[in-house]
């Protein structure tokens, strides 16, 4: 509690009142059987009064394994010797973050038995972390996860630990199986997520839906959000009831005319939506959610291409696969066939630490879509190019910057000394 | 020599993803797929029902997201008591209980919490947890805290979590550095710094110095010789002060407790409802860094919050009330204040600036 006497960290004890639930109750209950964790506290304490850091960065692997233990050791362990080694384990979560109560306890002892003891639900990619093993413990936490079937996250410049929000489990919206699928590809490329290959991070992100509710576009470079290419379903019963509970005017004006497109009207009570030209923001559905339902012929877009901020500035991902099915084990497998190509492509081409939306940036989303052997498709772009700066490539391959003449990847036109159509 | 070669007995390796099968409710394993609607019962409840007719209550709450795992075990409790053994957590660190009966929710809130003291919200038109990452607890990088700014300001916005009371979802995020781990958010607080990197050139040898001069987003570093060594420099007029370099190597020290400050950037979105996703917005910035509370931080976020409550529509999300109102408009209402610092200097500044005569008068 704060003003304690003797408290070793008075700052911290600060944050113990309040009403949200104070981490620091919680870990310095823990410290009195794990004295790793108050050491860290005392640290933290000591970064709180004079606002420095002190952790340093290292590398540390399981045998087999090229990343999944992020690996800090304390930069004052001679005051606190107890932090010198306090690693986190990354573990991959079950789709979904839904859990039963037999595999959290398991976390749990082993958390007690080869660690200090503290779990986070969740890291920002999606993993379990699992704070404060030594070296060895590391090595111990590690060995006991995998018996027991647990696996280690992503990290370093490989396939990263997926994530995707509720999907089938109970959510309505629910346009294609993310559970499902966000397994289906960690366990086809768990090898690449172990092991760094890429010239750097590689997120998926399962959406089930155009809500996004993993965050998909700005937090992965490989979004999978689920949609619908058919008609909307409209219950014109339900739409009277809605209108009967909120009135016309709160359909005209929380939904008629939020309609990006505005192809949805309201005629004589009924809704009627111009589905040509409806892009499933999923804002009407989302508002009438019992008259409305997305529709029956269902799939997702891929898009391509996000990240935070470092190196160029934070990305959005763009559309690189406006509709595709996403029902069958091959439509799944397409997904996982049009990742290795574009793995193929940026990992031969791209720099070192150069994510791949990045790289779409330097060289060019035609020349990336042309090395992937996808068409482009106007879908792909907010409109075509305003600036009449276009470089034709009948005369010269597209050189991506730095490398030699001869880039075998890339395509070039032949002329034979006839007129070429453009 | 005789040497025994000793072979190690590992577990078995690439187990890939856990069988979510498992951890599924019963009633989500009977109705995998096959939901028709949702009702919103109070902030924190909501009804599921499935085409079978079944339905599933799920009860939210928020977490610390740090936990030890006393706690974890609690809620392990709880979820056997109540939920069959299954509970989820959502990816903005809430957690998730589900009953089948409306009279089993009262008592699942009781010990939710009386054991746990979770608030019970976090659901539609409130302000959500807070997303952040490790801060001092445990990054090699930050220049402030996440989980004990992240308490501070849930403290003063606990109303907001367990109410719907704001136009619409407000989604909130912190970051230490200018790696934005918070990620975009409706409103963000980030760590600004505002001098290059000190560099230790006596250090500078535990570093790949190529990998250093290549994260620099506008090639501002180059390589020197310091007493006949390897070490690299800081082209000063070009540096923007964004701590890329120290991420490859902590001797390019970005970090400066003295003169650190942190700025709130508003109106990032993920959806694509209605306006589609959205890059957030330098709102405000130079605010102290100033643990263990921070309270210049959350001041200037409740008058976010106070004006975006005053003045948005309907599923307004804050970027969307914004844009709707004009940025001049916001400036009144918050009471920040527009400086050249809020001009875009990197690329695509030409883009963001008003090409046309249409303004508000």
């Amino acid at each position: 509690m704060a003003n304690e006497k003797d408290s070793k960290t008075p700052m911290l004890d600060e944050l113990e009142t309040g009403p949200w639930p104070s981490f620091v109750t919680d870990l310095k209950n823990l410290a009195k059987r794990k004295p790793e964790v108050q050491a860290v506290l005392e640290q933290l304490e000591e970064s709180y009064e004079t606002k420095t850091n002190h952790w340093l960065g290292t590398v540390l692997n399981l045998d087999g394994y090229g990343g999944g233990v992020i690996a800090r050791y304390s930069d004052v362990q001679n005051k606190f010797p107890l932090a010198a080694q306090f690693h986190t384990i990354r573990i991959i979560e079950p789709s979904g973050w839904l859990y039963n109560t037999a595999a959290l306890r398991q976390l749990c002892d082993i958390s007690e038995k080869h660690s200090a003891g503290i779990l986070q639900f969740h890291g920002m990619t999606g993993d379990i972390l699992m704070l404060g093993s030594n070296n060895e413990k590391t090595y111990a936490a590690g060995e006991a996860l995998m018996e027991n079937g647990w696996d280690i996250g992503g990290s370093g410049p490989a396939l990263r630990t997926l994530a995707c929000c509720v999907g089938p489990a109970y959510c309505e919206m629910s346009c294609f199986d993310t559970l499902g699928l966000t397994k289906y590809i960690t366990d086809t490329y768990i090898s690449e997520l172990h092991r760094p290959e890429l010239p750097y991070k590689y997120k998926f992100k399962i959406s089930g839906c155009a809500n996004d509710c993993a965050s998909s576009i700005q937090r992965s470079d490989n979004p999978i959000i689920g949609t619908w290419r058919d008609k909307i379903r409209i219950d014109q019963k339900e739409v009277a009831k809605f209108i009967k509970e909120n009135g016309e005017d709160y359909v005209i004006d929380n939904v008629i005319t939020r309609c990006p497109t505005k192809c949805i009207k309201l005629e004589k009570k009924k809704i009627k939506i111009d589905d040509s030209n409806c892009v499933k923001c999923m804002h009407c559905i989302n508002v009438m959610h019992k008259a409305l339902k997305p529709g029956k012929d269902k799939g997702i877009t891929i898009l391509l291409g996000g990240k935070r901020t470092l190196k160029i500035g934070d990305t959005m991902s763009s559309v690189l696969v406006p509709f595709m099915k996403a029902e069958t084990k091959e439509d799944w497998d397409k997904i996982i066939q049009l990742a290795r190509r574009i793995w193929d492509f940026w990992g031969e081409h791209g720099l070192d630490h150069e994510r791949v939306g990045e790289f779409i940036d330097r060289v060019g989303l035609g020349t990336f879509l042309d090395g992937i052997g996808v068409q482009p498709d106007p879908q792909m772009v907010r409109h075509p190019r305003s600036n009449p700066y276009i470089k034709f490539e009948e005369y010269t391959a597209p050189r991506i910057a730095g490398e030699p003449k001869e880039s075998p990847s890339v395509i070039s036109k032949e002329t034979e000394g006839e007129e070429v159509a453009v | 020599m005789d040497t025994t070669i000793v072979k190690k007995k590992l577990a078995p390796r690439d187990n890939g993803a856990p069988d979510f099968k498992k951890f599924l409710h019963p009633l989500m394993v009977k109705n995998y797929g096959k939901w028709k609607y949702h009702e919103k019962i109070k902030p924190g409840i909501i009804k599921r029902v499935a085409e079978s007719g079944d339905v599933l209550y799920v009860v939210r709450a928020g977490s610390p997201r740090t936990m030890s795992i006393d706690t974890v075990r609690k809620l392990c409790d709880i979820a056997d008591k109540h939920s069959q053994g299954h509970l989820k957590f959502t990816s903005r660190s809430n957690v998730e209980f589900f009953v089948t009966n409306e009279k089993d929710i009262k008592p699942l809130i009781k010990d939710i919490t009386a054991i746990l003291g979770f608030p019970i919200g976090g659901t539609g038109r409130s302000v959500s947890n807070i997303l952040h990452t490790q801060g001092w607890l445990h990054c090699n990088l930050p220049g402030t805290d996440a989980a004990g700014a992240v308490k501070a300001m849930m403290d003063v916005l606990y109303k907001e979590f367990i109410n719907e009371r704001m136009p619409q979802r407000v989604k909130i995020s912190t970051s230490c550095c200018s790696i934005n781990c918070g990620g975009q958010a409706d409103i963000a607080i980030n760590l600004q710094h505002h001098h290059p990197p000190t560099i230790n050139h006596s250090n500078m040898q535990i570093c790949e110095l190529p990998k250093v001069t290549a994260i620099c987003p506008v090639a501002a570093i180059r390589p020197i010789k310091i007493d006949n060594k390897d070490s690299l420099e800081v082209v000063e007029e070009k540096c923007m002060y964004c701590g890329a370099c120290h991420g490859q190597c902590p001797s390019m020290e970005i970090r400066d407790p003295k003169t650190d400050t942190l700025s709130i950037f508003v109106g990032g979105k993920s959806a694509n409802t209605r306006s589609g996703p959205s890059f957030m917005k330098l709102a405000t910035y130079g605010l102290p860094n100033n643990p263990p509370r921070w309270p210049e931080v959350s001041e200037a976020v409740g008058k976010i919050l106070n004006a975006y409550k005053k003045g948005a529509k309907d599923f307004e999300r804050i970027g969307e009330w914004i844009e709707r109102i004009g940025w001049k408009k916001f400036f009144e209402v918050t009471g920040f204040k527009f400086t050249k610092y809020h001009i875009d200097t990197y690329r695509f500044a030409r883009t963001t600036f008003n090409t046309s005569a249409q303004v508000r008068l």
